[in-house]
């Protein structure tokens, strides 16, 4: 993996042309989330990032790969060598789920997005190949772009490549579940669950590790309740984004389903989550920071992180 | 306020003891005239970090207590067209907290109070002139501690933490001080406050939580973070293997990562460091030893014994002459007070010393070691090794005395050389200690114009005027990087 230093890098050059300095453009990955932030105003042009994991060093545990491969195909390629990512597999591309920001609904065992980005290389809005962070798993040198891309929904660059960290899968992995349990005392009483879940009524918790560590906790849940082995809970569609002490007691409006993630703090559910305003001096900031890195407005328009 | 006669009192006080300097006079009306210190002795000592580079030039140095207070003073210095300079307990390596340009030094050290610990939400909210290892001692009842543990630790300030994004031994498994910071409020350099991040699972909007930590001050001033809990461990297991050959011990690291194994920590130590704590604590490290590695799992019982046991069996298949295993927590206490004195130990046998920080892929540790030493050989220099070998985490430490003629050109000219041989291996810049002064004018090694100009982007969205803690990280050519009245970067060496 070479120093970050001048792209010569030919897709990525061919991707800054396609990107273009001029009109508006908006970047399509797998559409799972196309309206998150707002729908894209007028008629943008629409283009891809370009595709393919560039270099995998699992003995360093960084793959660099472009923004257009899917999670899914890079998922594929890390776990032959018993390694991913924290991404969420939701049939999305890398740029995708990076430029939403969303977690997996098991990020306590497996790391948060927003966690997993070493370095970005992205097409700025005067098309050019902007590169931030760095190759290596610890870096301080300079200020933090790719935590900003994060999340950004492609309103301040066109990600185009990133190195992601990657972590190794442990030796097992078991679900199990239980009814007529507190979630909040299971998670309590857990080291480091992957995942614990709750409908109100039922739990059921994601144990990761090595084999007699999944041992030993299964044994710290049998103490709690008749825990029995089990399939991972399907999630209603929609998220809501809350404080974990606040997902702990969450009662859902006209009782509609819900799965709430214990200790993460985000619930699963049949509506979508009414939208709080941001602080008015972090809206100063934000379009401070749009007007910034795309002076005209023309990357993915009407769009912004965080509005209704 | 009773009435008119008081306030008149105070008016004729104030008068009295006016400095001579309307902004100081009026950081002085709006905190108090103790904790605004304009004296000679304070100036010069907030003039400087722990970094070699020589001082800047310290204006008025404040000790505000509350966030109102912080408030008022950055109100204050816009008003009086002045600059602000944060600081913590100025350890910084970089000069990040040297003042330029007569700035307004805005000390945190009195908002030190730990004001809640949130159990369910596992996060401790904290003011930025908390001590690091105080809220780790704080939490111990508790079950928990603040996982970045700097070597620096009994001294600096969790807002400088936050500032550096400063990373420790134990960061390998747990991640630098980014991963632990959940929300925090900060003071922005127009005086207005803002709550960056949440305590929710993903808070929205851009997330200028993660864009503020390693801002190195320049971006706004902390004055409350939420940090998160991490639980304490019911089993450690602490490894040290010592090796022939400081190569065997690199690669013992990246076969450890290779394996899959992510320990909690993994240190290394080469011959001469070794020595150097051995005779200062005698934490029982083998002397003979051309390197030593500290290697830490933990976790349960039964897992960390099959991970000790793997890492034991890749450090034999590496020649290592000997591996023990810590029988009692007295015994892993030694072994890391061994690694956490290793500055103190150099101190006692040089009058000066240089601590760099570069990082490389693991697998390229042997490689760029072996050219440590070559450059020390040819500039003549002694440079020891202590460092964070798990994540590639280089520290090389430039031993000298600073009263030898020509010392500090061979001793800046074998640093430039490090920093070329990791960026050469695929390395960064800094893993923790940050840009501040000391790389500046290593960025474009790193970064195209192009890239450096995005950087300035975030940072003028904070702070439009470069109002906070300028001359700082960017390189100069850039806005923000030159400032009129600032002074140039120093070049002599701490002694
Ligand atoms: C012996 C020794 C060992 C060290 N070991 C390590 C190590 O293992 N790992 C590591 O990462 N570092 C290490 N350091 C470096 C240093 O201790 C860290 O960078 C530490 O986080 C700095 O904290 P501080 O309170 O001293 O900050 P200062 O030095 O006072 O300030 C550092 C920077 O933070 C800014 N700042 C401070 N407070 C605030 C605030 N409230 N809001 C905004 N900005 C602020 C300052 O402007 C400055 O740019 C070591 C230093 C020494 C001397």
């Amino acid at each position: 993996m070479s120093a970050t230093l001048a792209v010569t890098d030919p897709t990525l050059l061919a991707f800054a042309e396609e990107v273009g300095e001029t009109d508006a453009v908006a970047i399509e990955g797998g559409r799972t989330r196309w309206d998150l932030g707002g729908i894209p105003d007028g008629e943008p042009r629409l283009i891809r990032a370009p595709e393919g994991i560039v270099e995998y060093r699992p003995e360093e545990m960084t793959v660099q790969v472009r923004a257009g491969t899917s999670v899914g195909e890079l998922h594929a390629t890390l776990a032959a060598k018993g390694q991913r990512t924290a991404l969420p597999e939701r049939g999305g591309t890398v740029g995708g789920a990076l430029a939403v920001g969303e977690n997996d609904f098991r990020a306590l065992g497996r790391g948060r997005t927003r966690e997993s980005l070493l370095q970005v290389r992205y097409v700025s809005a005067e098309g050019k190949v902007v590169s931030s962070g760095g190759p290596t798993v610890k870096n301080v040198s300079g200020f933090d772009l790719p935590r900003l891309m994060v999340g950004s929904l492609g309103t301040l660059g066109c990600l185009a490549e990133v190195i992601l960290r990657t972590n190794p899968i442990p030796a097992e992995s078991r679900w199990l579940h239980a009814e007529g349990v507190d979630a909040q005392v299971v998670f309590d009483a857990l080291l480091n669950p992957s995942a614990v879940l709750t409908n109100g009524t039922e739990v059921w918790v994601e144990l990761e590790g090595h084999g007699p560590d999944v041992e030993q906790q299964t044994k710290v849940l049998a103490s709690l309740g008749s825990f029995s082995d089990a399939e991972a809970p399907e999630l209603p569609a929609h998220r809501w984004s809350m404080k974990p002490s606040d997902a702990a007691t969450f009662t859902p409006v006209d009782g509609e389903r819900f799965i709430a993630t214990i200790g993460l703090g985000l619930i699963f559910t049949d509506s979508p989550q009414p939208r709080s305003e941001l602080d008015p001096a972090v809206v100063v900031i934000s379009e401070r920071l749009k007007a910034n890195f795309d002076p005209t407005g023309r990357l993915n328009p009407g769009r912004m992180p965080g509005r209704n | 306020m009773a009435g008119s006669k008081l306030s008149n009192l105070t008016k004729r006080r104030q008068r009295a003891e006016s400095s001579g300097e309307p902004f100081v006079d009026a950081l002085r009306a709006a905190l108090s005239h103790n904790r605004v210190k304009w004296d000679g002795a304070s100036r010069s000592l907030h003039s400087h970090d722990a970094s070699v580079f020589d001082g800047g030039n310290s204006g008025p140095v404040v000790y505000p207590e509350t966030t109102a207070e912080v408030q008022a003073v950055v109100r204050l210095a816009n008003q009086h067209g002045r600059n602000v300079v944060p600081r913590g307990a100025g350890t910084g390596l970089a000069g990040g907290a040297i003042p330029l340009g007569v700035p307004v030094v805005v000390a945190v050290t009195k908002m030190n109070a730990i004001l809640e610990v949130d159990e369910v939400n596992r996060v401790a909210w904290v003011e930025p002139g908390v001590i690091n290892l105080d809220l780790t001692k704080q939490l111990k009842p508790l079950g928990y501690h603040f996982a970045p543990d700097p070597s620096s630790q009994q001294v600096c300030t969790i807002g400088g933490n936050v500032a550096n994004n400063s990373g420790g031994p134990h960061c390998l498994a747990y991640g630098v001080t980014n991963a632990h910071v959940v929300a925090m409020e900060v003071v922005l350099p127009s005086g207005d406050t803002a709550m960056l991040g949440g305590l929710e699972a993903e808070p929205q909007g851009f997330d200028l939580r993660g864009a503020f930590v390693g801002s190195e001050g320049t971006l706004g001033i902390v004055t409350k973070v939420a940090v998160r809990l991490t639980k304490n461990r019911p089993a450690v297991r602490t490894l040290l293997m010592a090796f022939d050959d400081v190569r065997d011990a690199a690669n013992t690291v990246s076969d450890v990562i290779a394996a899959g194994i992510v320990p909690a920590a993994m240190e290394v130590m080469d011959k001469q460091i070794t020595a150097a704590v051995e005779n200062y604590v005698g934490a029982g490290y083998p002397v003979d030893a051309a390197a030593v590695l500290l290697a830490e799992v933990d976790g349960l019982d039964s897992g960390v014994d099959i991970d000790a046991d793997r890492i034991a069996k890749i450090g034999r298949s590496n020649k290592a002459t000997d591996v023990r295993l810590a029988e009692s927590e007295a015994q892993r206490q030694l072994l890391w007070k061994g690694r956490k004195t290793a500055f103190g130990a150099v101190a006692q046998i040089a009058p000066d010393y240089y601590l760099h920080d570069t990082v490389v892929p693991r697998s390229a540790l042997a490689d760029v070691l072996e050219q440590i030493y070559e450059i020390a050989d040819r500039y003549d220099l002694l440079i020891m090794n202590v460092f964070h070998a798990g994540d590639g985490n280089l520290h090389p430490l430039i031993v000298f005395d600073g009263r030898q003629e020509g010392v500090l050109e061979r001793v800046h000219a074998a640093g430039g050389e490090i920093i070329t041989a990791s960026l050469d291996a695929g390395g960064v810049l800094s893993g923790e200690h940050g840009i501040g002064v000391e790389k500046q004018k290593f960025m474009s090694r790193m970064f195209t114009n192009d890239d450096l100009d995005h950087q300035n982007r975030l940072r003028q969205a904070f702070d439009p005027h470069c109002r906070t803690n300028p001359g700082k990280v960017i390189p100069s050519g850039h806005s923000c990087a030159d400032i009129q009245s600032l002074r140039s970067v120093p070049n002599t060496v701490w002694g």
